[in-house]
């Protein structure tokens, strides 16, 4: 049924429709409208879950983790300094192999004080180990979010859902909020591989010897490369109930494209504006939206933007010291394929600045015009 | 003196804590009262070296090994699962070392409690940061040698009080307990078992590598830091009720002191010093026991 749902919400209704059984979280803007929803099903039996109100972020990660162990479905959410606070245990729980769904709402780091959008908080955990799913409307979160939980169930890794602040988490947008039966043709009960057991006493998490540590993380890393693959079974088993489905990148007129701006988050949705304009005037111009960020669907990159002449990488983030986030991967994705195009990097919107069309627009005649990239970053609107 | 404890172990010999070690004698009798139907969470400490590395295991109990300050939480989420899945049978314990409670894990182990999260937390105070090599923590007593309070820096705070600090949540159950006094630790523990809630269990274990004392001395140790009002035996039900379980014999703490290599250093005024501190904070918990009788 469709209604008009705040992005925020469409992370609470899906919650609700994977009926997860632990949640457990800490107020932080502009997450708090996802966990009070939440806290509202819970104490009026819309969910059957246990709501952990803890102290903190490090705290409530750390009670998923405690409670996925025992093979329960769980979710939490957080943004900015909240994930951060939880770097230590994101390493946690994909070591630990614990299929945890967490939405992840972009903001801006401190100091100073800023609750607006900027991609660097998840970014900065890419080597973390977890799945990294970035969406552009309020649909593509609530969908996102029930084939996270699939996901991570298959591959045993957990899985971020990331969406801007405001932008995204506070905008309210008409949404197909499927039925429960769909759901659970679609997601059906968690079925764990282990789990905490008297019956089977183990030991979790233990001190592992170097061989056997090393053996572990290779696990991790294949466990990645199956996400890759899994992902658009994923896809086609989710469209053949929804009539919906998403790419780990989608390639929107690239076929032809001479420059491939390359998007993430809502600033694509801007972006799709932009290029409907350019193409209007005999541009060659095509998007490769970035979905799936870990596990980095190289081939897919690859094969999108084979026969560009230039790439043009809009980061709503920083490497400080490096450049954007995702200008460094697409170059590092393409950097041993023959006759690759250059990549130029455009810094815009950090901190929660608009990306407005004009914006875009200035970034694709200036790629236009210069034969080669003179820095590796350009940052616009400062 | 018979102990109400099944013959059952939970813990396989050949274990790799060091010899005397008070740590593993509490856990061997911490997991007689608490039987099979038990989930231990245990985050870092030296215990998550006596339990074994992969593939093996010391305990035949599953544990859950986890982050050093994440006791609190991790056990909240475990009884969280369990109560969704129906468990009702099974005891979630937290086993930190004093680090692991007093300092790092104070803040997960303080929300816990506040959200009074049926549990029980047992701290087993070795009054060190052993398992990275004795640096001090909040637990280390005054006047004591550390990797971290070498020399004439050695410890000029007094020890904080865990328990006091427990209490003050007004949590159902909080105790101190000592591995010289098994059928004591024993009852707490199924006493606390027995009750809803979070419950926290402090017990004294004595380290014989970190407090330079021969192993064989390690229990001998453990009874004079009762028998001299050191580490005193009682408990506090729902924040109030105090119970004195050990009148002791009054021993003066430099017959204690004097055993440990940790405060060789230490003059005889020290030691005055000390006999001091230690009567005040017996007379304030002799005063706390009597007021609420
Ligand atoms: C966040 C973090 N900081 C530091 C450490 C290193 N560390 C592991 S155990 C430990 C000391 C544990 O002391 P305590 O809790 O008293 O237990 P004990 O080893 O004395 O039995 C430290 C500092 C860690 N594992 N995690
Ligand atoms: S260092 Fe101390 S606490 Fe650690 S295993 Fe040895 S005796 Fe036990
Ligand atoms: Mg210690």
């Amino acid at each position: 049924m469709k209604r008009v749902i705040e992005g925020s919400h469409a992370v609470a209704e899906a919650v609700r429709l994977a009926g997860v059984q632990v949640i457990s979280a800490y107020p932080i803007t502009p997450q708090t409208h996802i966990v009070e929803l939440l806290s509202e099903y819970c104490a009026s039996g819309i969910m059957d879950a246990r709501f952990l109100r803890v102290e903190s972020e490090h705290s409530a990660l750390a009670a998923l983790i405690g409670a996925q162990s025992c093979g329960v479905r769980t979710f939490t959410a957080t943004s900015s300094q909240g994930l951060a606070l939880m770097h230590e245990l994101l390493h946690w729980t994909s070591g630990a192999r614990l299929p945890i769904v967490m939405a992840e709402v972009n903001r801006a780091l401190a100091p100073g004080w800023n609750i607006w959008t900027d991609q660097t908080d998840s970014l900065a955990q890419r080597d973390t180990g977890w799945i990294q799913l970035y969406c552009e409307d309020g649909q593509e979160v609530l969908d996102s979010m029930l084939q996270a939980y699939r996901l991570a169930e298959r591959v045993y890794l957990p899985v971020m859902v990331v969406l801007d602040a405001f932008y995204l988490s506070h905008t309210y947008e008409p949404v197909d909020v499927p039925a429960e039966a769909d759901v659970d043709r679609f997601l059906p009960r968690y079925e764990p591989r282990f789990q905490v057991d008297t019956e089977n006493p183990c030991a979790f998490g233990q001190l592992v010897p170097p061989g056997f540590y090393m053996k572990m993380r290779q696990n991790i890393a294949m466990a990645m490369d199956e996400a890759l693959v899994r992902f658009d079974q994923i896809q086609e088993e989710f469209y053949g109930i929804f009539q919906r489905r998403y790419g780990p990148v989608e390639a929107i007129s690239c076929n032809d494209a001479e420059i491939i701006l390359v998007t993430s988050g809502t600033a694509t949705s801007t972006c799709r504006l932009v290029l409907r304009k350019l193409r209007d005037r005999g541009e060659k111009v095509g998007i490769l939206k970035m979905k799936l960020f870990r596990p980095f669907p190289v081939a897919m990159v690859r094969k999108a933007t084979s026969r560009a002449k230039k790439i043009a990488v809009i980061d709503r983030n920083f490497s400080f010291g490096a450049s954007g986030i995702f200008a460094q991967e697409l170059r590092a994705a393409l950097c041993n394929t023959p006759g690759r195009p250059p990549v130029f990097g455009y810094i815009a919107g950090i901190g929660g600045l608009d990306i407005t069309m004009e914006l875009l627009e200035e970034i694709y005649w200036k790629t236009k015009e210069a034969a080669y990239p003179e820095n590796e970053s350009v940052w616009m609107g400062v | 003196m018979e102990l109400d404890t099944k013959d059952d172990e939970y813990m396989y010999s050949g274990h790799v804590g060091c010899p005397g070690c008070g740590a593993a004698i509490a856990m061997r009798f911490t997991l007689k009262a608490l039987g099979a139907k038990t989930i231990v969470v245990l985050p870092a400490c030296c215990w998550s070296i006596i339990a074994g590395p992969y593939p093996q295991s010391t305990l035949k109990v599953p544990v859950i090994h986890s982050a050093f300050e994440t006791g609190g939480a991790v056990a909240s989420g475990v009884r969280a699962a369990l109560d969704v899945k129906g468990d009702t049978e099974t005891t979630v314990v937290t086993w930190a070392g004093d680090g692991g409670t007093f300092d790092i894990g104070f803040q997960a182990l303080s929300g816990a409690v506040e959200r009074n999260e049926d549990f029980i937390y047992v701290c087993y105070d070795n009054e060190a940061y052993m398992n990275t090599g004795v640096q001090r923590s909040s637990s280390t007593p005054y006047g004591a040698w550390t990797t971290t309070t070498p020399g004439q820096d050695w410890k000029k705070m007094r020890k904080k009080n865990i328990v006091e600090a427990l209490v003050a949540h007004r949590i159902p159950y909080a105790a101190t307990a000592n591995i010289a006094f098994p059928e004591d630790l024993v009852r707490k523990v199924q006493k606390a078992k027995a009750l809803k809630g979070s419950k926290f269990i402090h017990v004294y274990a004595s380290c014989p590598t970190g407090w330079r004392i021969p192993s064989e001395m390690s229990v001998k140790i453990a009874r004079m830091a009762v028998q001299t009002n050191i580490f005193p035996l009682y408990e506090v039900e729902n924040g109030n009720k105090y119970t004195i379980n050990y009148k002791p014999k009054e021993y003066l703490v430099r017959e204690y002191f004097k055993l440990q290599g940790r405060f060789r250093h230490l003059t005889d005024r020290d030691l005055d010093q000390i006999q001091e501190m230690v009567n005040e904070d017996w007379e304030v918990l002799l005063r706390k026991a009597a007021e609420r009788v």
